[in-house]
């Protein structure tokens, strides 16, 4: 199924990625050329198969409830764009 | 005017009570200052993975027993993503297809009329960090300490028809998931947050209205009050021939009322997929039996246990279940000693909590130890004191450590049961009150008390009651 | 100094002392600043920490303590997290993070002392076959400096072929350590997946992501397999089968041994010369005792768009946390908290790697679910199926790596496809989460050919016999660019 325009738009706005209005048909080109290669797996014949999800058929291994981790905020936030009294800082977000 | 109903659904995200987070081996203590319990997984660093905590397992499985939910044997997690700057990974761990509980029921009554809702699912889930908009001009500022704090989402049928019914049924699971020990229950700090779906219709129309979702509900008041004002709102909205939005609204506890979150506002597309660095939890058969073996007494299974082998009335019954440390207080008072069950409950649920509010105590904590209260009870039981004067013995207990029988020697609060005392007394009683004498004879057997009451006060509130009674009776009826 | 040629070589040399890991570490940082402006297989030189580790091995070494790996110098991919150093994963997002922590395969070896050269280039976000989509420009193949070294473990390839490290880690997701490994005429491995721990390797796929040694020689992969491989607690995709000593038991005989070719990928069109070099290997392998056989793997022309689905969609959603606000890169004056993310994002991210995103946010949105990623994953258990068939009777199965060797750098720039369509014998052994070793086994038109080896789950073991046999008996792994890099200084 061919991706229009409209939808490069919306994909943009839901994966949070500025296009600028010029770059968006080679977007739609490339992605269309992608979903034509993609549009291939409808030739497999998949009645009845269980999805794939892990390579390996293990189960998950759990951890014990102990706090195993100490505060290391300062050498957390010595990498942060903006920080204050130990808090990120963003522009605000209206509620 | 069309009949109404209203449908409400409940969505509440219990806090579970671990030591450390779901996925990571940050602390989960509450108060600490800001990102200092946010580990690098917590925070998503690049590379960093999540490994599931073994007791959120256990403690999700004892809901589900409790309530009568089945339990998967395989379960897996699925990431929903969404932008937000206090959800780190642009996703949330959360669970989709296979979460850990399904298809259970929560009973409660509504003034003796028993209702069962059935919870569709519970799941496992991590919650966010916070944001705080208050903080800097023009600034979100976020903590991450929450983020990873681990939630076990319980969601019910939208089966509930009234605002009240909502609560019951809120208070009931409230009781549970604080009787089993899996959440604290804490409200103010979060620890058990309600999101309410409610929409109305018709009472003959089979089809369910659009639903809002109301949020920030962080108390049993604010539940009921949110609920009645949306409620009340979408049937004037469809009483004016408009439709209602399917949105996300926010209760604002001072005005009032509900309205729409902004950031909600476009539709989120969540894009569910199992997520790949968590595999499949496993639940065996032996593991559900072990939890099961250790699964603590149920709230209703408790209440019942209280009016059947304790013979306390069903109200007191509910009140003594209702917390975990109250209920293990009241059987450390019936253990071992002959006291009468209903005299136990009345003075927890009266004299006791009364002195326990007025302080910053609990009754875990209180100087009145389970022991000391029986100690007092027995003095009633035993006509030593009357009531009256056991609550001032219970008020000075408060604040030293001498036993109930030191203290009554030392205030000489023992009762008067001294007939020649009492009798002289009565006497002068009758001769102070002719009229009220009189009215007796008349036939106001009511003025009684009056007289019970004077004599009372003559002895200082020391006069056991009941014998009062009786003398006063006796002289009346044989007196001049 | 003259460098050795192998890790083998080196461990002798250190053990016997003929040289010194100080020494070792010098001469590989003289060569990465006289010749790597011609390669550029460098994002960051660790000058002075890579000779103060040296020192710290010398001094092991003298009192007794040191491994068998202790002082032998490596590259690390810069997909590794590295502690203290700038960790960038190719990519302008993450061109100022200095990570707070190390991976665990650094951990590991870490440990061991072995000594870290510096942080090796790569395709951003290990998205690429190409190595032409990094931050920081790309990397030119030894062997021909026109040409690409294959991606996305380009830089550690390069590096290793050039002789600017003897060995490297790098990572593979569909291929990303076998097509550059084959491109640059050197040995890769990529692991079961589970063997190696992802903790700390910056996430792409990560059911298909795992860790592997690049090198030389199949037994220098071996000896850097040893310390990488285990079961790791932080990673829960880790496994917890055990380890091997896979550098002990090399030496093998191949009779009895049966490899299998699939006739889907030799019904291909592939190039003549490709093609009669990769004949020529597998007589070698019949000729040391193997016997070959035609087996069937009828799921593989639906391998590419199955990996290409699932491969976008976990990334769209690995990709999501690179948003400003915690660290890495951050858009100038953001008016609002969407446009700071849809700018940070835009800026931060290349074409490629945008590319992808929209393309694995599309796949998973709401109507698509079902038909692109569920039904993936149901071509991805057929996939495994059928390997799982072939494996009752063969024990490895062999390909060309690639369909061609090196092409010329942006040849395939503008045209994504095509760039895909030259994963189409690697990216099965990713779906199905099997190990695969490319070793070089001769040239077409000067520039190397690989020959890919896939075995069942956790059978490193019988690759690197295969590998080590092959090896044994010729030396097209011994052909090294390096000769050729002298004449092109």
């Amino acid at each position: 199924m061919p991706i229009t325009i409209k939808e490069v738009r919306e994909i943009a706005q839901l994966a949070r990625i500025a296009i600028d209005d010029k770059d968006i048909p080679s977007y739609e080109d490339q992605l269309n050329k992608i979903l034509t290669l993609v549009d291939e797996m409808k030739a497999a014949e998949t009645e009845g198969i269980i999805p794939l999800a892990h390579p390996l058929e293990e189960s998950q291994k759990l951890r014990d409830d102990q706090v195993s981790e100490k505060n290391q905020r300062e050498s957390y936030q010595s990498i942060a764009p903006i920080t204050e009294s130990g808090l990120y800082l963003v522009p605000q977000v209206i509620e | 005017m069309m009949p109404w109903e209203v449908v409400i659904g409940l969505e509440v995200h219990a806090q579970l009570a671990t030591s450390s987070k779901i996925f990571s081996g940050s602390s989960t203590a509450y108060g600490a200052k800001a990102n200092t319990q946010a580990s690098a997984v917590d925070l998503a660093l690049p590379g960093v993975l999540p490994v599931l905590n073994k007791r959120v397992l256990d403690l999700a499985i004892m809901l589900g027993l409790a309530i009568d939910g089945e339990i998967a044997s395989e379960s897996i997690f699925s990431r929903k993503n969404y932008f937000y700057p206090d959800s780190p990974k642009g996703y949330q761990i959360s669970q989709y297809d296979k979460p850990i509980i399904s298809k259970g029921q929560l009973k409660f009554s509504n003034k003796g009329e028993g209702k069962v809702i059935n919870i569709t699912r519970a799941h496992l889930e991590e919650d966010a960090g916070k944001s705080l908009h208050e903080e800097f001009q023009n600034t979100t500022a976020i903590d991450l300490n929450r983020s990873g704090i681990p939630l076990l989402e319980i969601v019910s049928e939208p089966e509930l028809r009234s605002a009240q019914d909502a609560v019951l049924y809120l208070k009931e699971l409230h009781c549970l998931v604080r009787t089993l020990g899996i959440c604290d229950g804490n409200m103010q700090e979060g620890s058990f947050r309600c999101d309410a779906n409610v929409s109305v219709r018709n009472i003959e129309d089979p089809e369910l209205g659009t639903r809002t979702e109301i949020k920030n509900l962080n108390s049993f008041r604010f539940v009921e009050r949110a609920i009645n004002y949306e409620a009340k709102r979408q049937i004037e909205v469809l009483e004016d021939g408009g439709v209602i939005t399917q949105e996300t609204r926010l209760y604002d506890p001072e005005k009032n009322e509900t309205r729409t979150m902004r950031s909600k506002e476009d539709a989120h597309d969540y894009r569910y997929f199992p997520d790949p660095d968590l595999l499949p939890i496993t639940i065996t058969a032996a593991h559900i039996a072990q939890i099961a073996e250790e699964l603590p007494e149920t709230p209703w299974n408790k209440r019942r246990r209280y009016v059947k082998d304790y013979g306390v009335n069903s109200e007191d019954a509910a009140i003594l279940a209702n917390s975990p440390e109250t209920s293990v207080y009241f059987e450390a008072c019936m253990r071992n000693h002959a006291v009468s069950a209903k005299l136990v409950a009345n003075w927890i649920i009266g004299e006791l909590s009364a002195l326990i509010n007025k302080s910053s105590l609990t009754i875990s904590n209180s100087p009145i130890v389970a022991e000391r209260l029986v100690s007092v009870l027995e003095r009633i039981e035993d006509q030593t004191i009357s009531g009256k004067i056991a609550k001032q013995l219970l008020g000075l207990m408060w604040n030293t450590s001498d036993s109930a029988d030191q203290i009554i020697a030392q205030e000489r609060l023992g009762q008067v049961s001294d007939n020649a005392l009492l009798e002289k007394i009565i006497s002068q009683t009758l001769i102070d009150f002719p009229s009220q004498v009189q009215d007796y004879k008349a036939g106001k057997v009511k003025i009684l008390g009056f007289l019970v009451g004077h004599v009372m006060s003559e002895t200082k509130g020391k006069a056991n009651p009941a014998m009062v009674k009786d003398l006063l009776e006796k002289s009346l009826t044989q007196g001049v | 100094m003259n460098l050795p040629n192998s890790v083998t070589e080196i461990i002798h040399g250190l053990e016997n002392g003929t040289f010194s890991s100080r020494e070792l570490t010098k001469a590989y940082l003289n060569r990465i600043d006289n010749l790597d402006p011609k390669i550029n297989s460098f994002i960051t030189v660790c000058h002075d920490q890579a000779l103060q580790d040296a020192e710290n091995a010398d001094r092991r070494r003298a009192t007794g303590t040191a491994n068998k790996l202790t002082g032998v110098p490596y590259g690390n991919k810069d997909i590794f997290c590295t502690k203290g150093i700038r960790t960038t994963c190719g990519s302008k997002m993450l061109d100022t993070f200095i990570s707070p922590y190390d991976a665990t395969i650094v951990e590991r070896l870490s440990s061991q002392g072995m000594v870290m050269l510096g942080k090796t280039n790569m395709d951003e976000f290990a998205m690429g076959s190409s190595n032409e989509t990094s931050f920081y420009g790309r990397v030119n193949n030894p062997w021909n400096i026109d040409c690409v070294p294959g991606g996305s473990s380009g830089g550690s390839a390069a590096a290793v072929s050039a002789g600017f490290a003897p060995v490297a880690t790098g990572s593979d997701t569909g291929g990303s350590i076998r097509q550059p490994a084959a491109f640059c005429g050197i040995s890769g491995l990529k692991p079961t997946y589970g063997r190696v721990s992802r903790y700390g390797m910056i996430a792409f796929a990560s059911s298909l992501d795992q860790a592997g040694p690049m090198g030389r020689s199949v037994e220098d992969l071996a000896h850097m397999l040893e310390p990488m491989a285990g079961y790791d607690p932080r990673d829960s995709t880790s496994s917890i089968v055990t380890t091997e000593d896979y550098s002990r038991d090399l030496e093998h005989t191949l009779e009895g041994k049966r490899i299998g070719l699939p006739k889907e990928y030799f019904a291909t069109s592939l190039d003549y010369q490709i093609e009669s070099v990769i004949e020529a290997a597998i007589k070698e392998f019949e000729q040391l005792g193997a016997d070959v056989v035609e087996i069937s793997i009828p799921t593989t022309p639906l391998s590419i768009p199955a990996y290409y689905v699932i491969s976008s969609a976990e990334c769209s959603s690995n990709l999501s946390r690179y948003d400003g606000v915690r660290y890495g890169h951050r858009c100038e004056l953001p008016s609002n908290i969407n446009d700071m993310y849809d700018r940070t994002r835009g800026e931060g991210f290349g074409e490629e790697v945008k590319r992808r995103l929209l393309t694995g946010t599309y796949v998973l949105s709401s109507g698509y679910y079902d038909a692109y990623y569920r039904k993936a994953q149901q071509i991805r258990r057929l996939i495994k199926n059928d390997f799982s068939k072939a494996f009752k009777h063969v024990d490895a199965v062999v390909s060309p790596t690639t369909p061609t060797t090196a092409f010329e750098a942006g040849k395939h720039l503008n045209s994504p496809v095509n760039m895909y369509l030259g994963d189409c014998f690697t990216v099965a052994s990713n779906l199905a989460g099997l190990p695969a070793l490319s070793i070089p086994v001769g040239f077409a038109d000067g520039m190397p050919v690989g020959l890919q080896l896939v075995s069942s789950y956790f059978k490193e073991s019988t690759l690197l016999t295969f590998g080590h046999m092959f090896q044994k008996a010729t030396d097209w792994h011994l052909h090294f660019s390096q000769d050729n890099l002298k004449e092109a200084q």
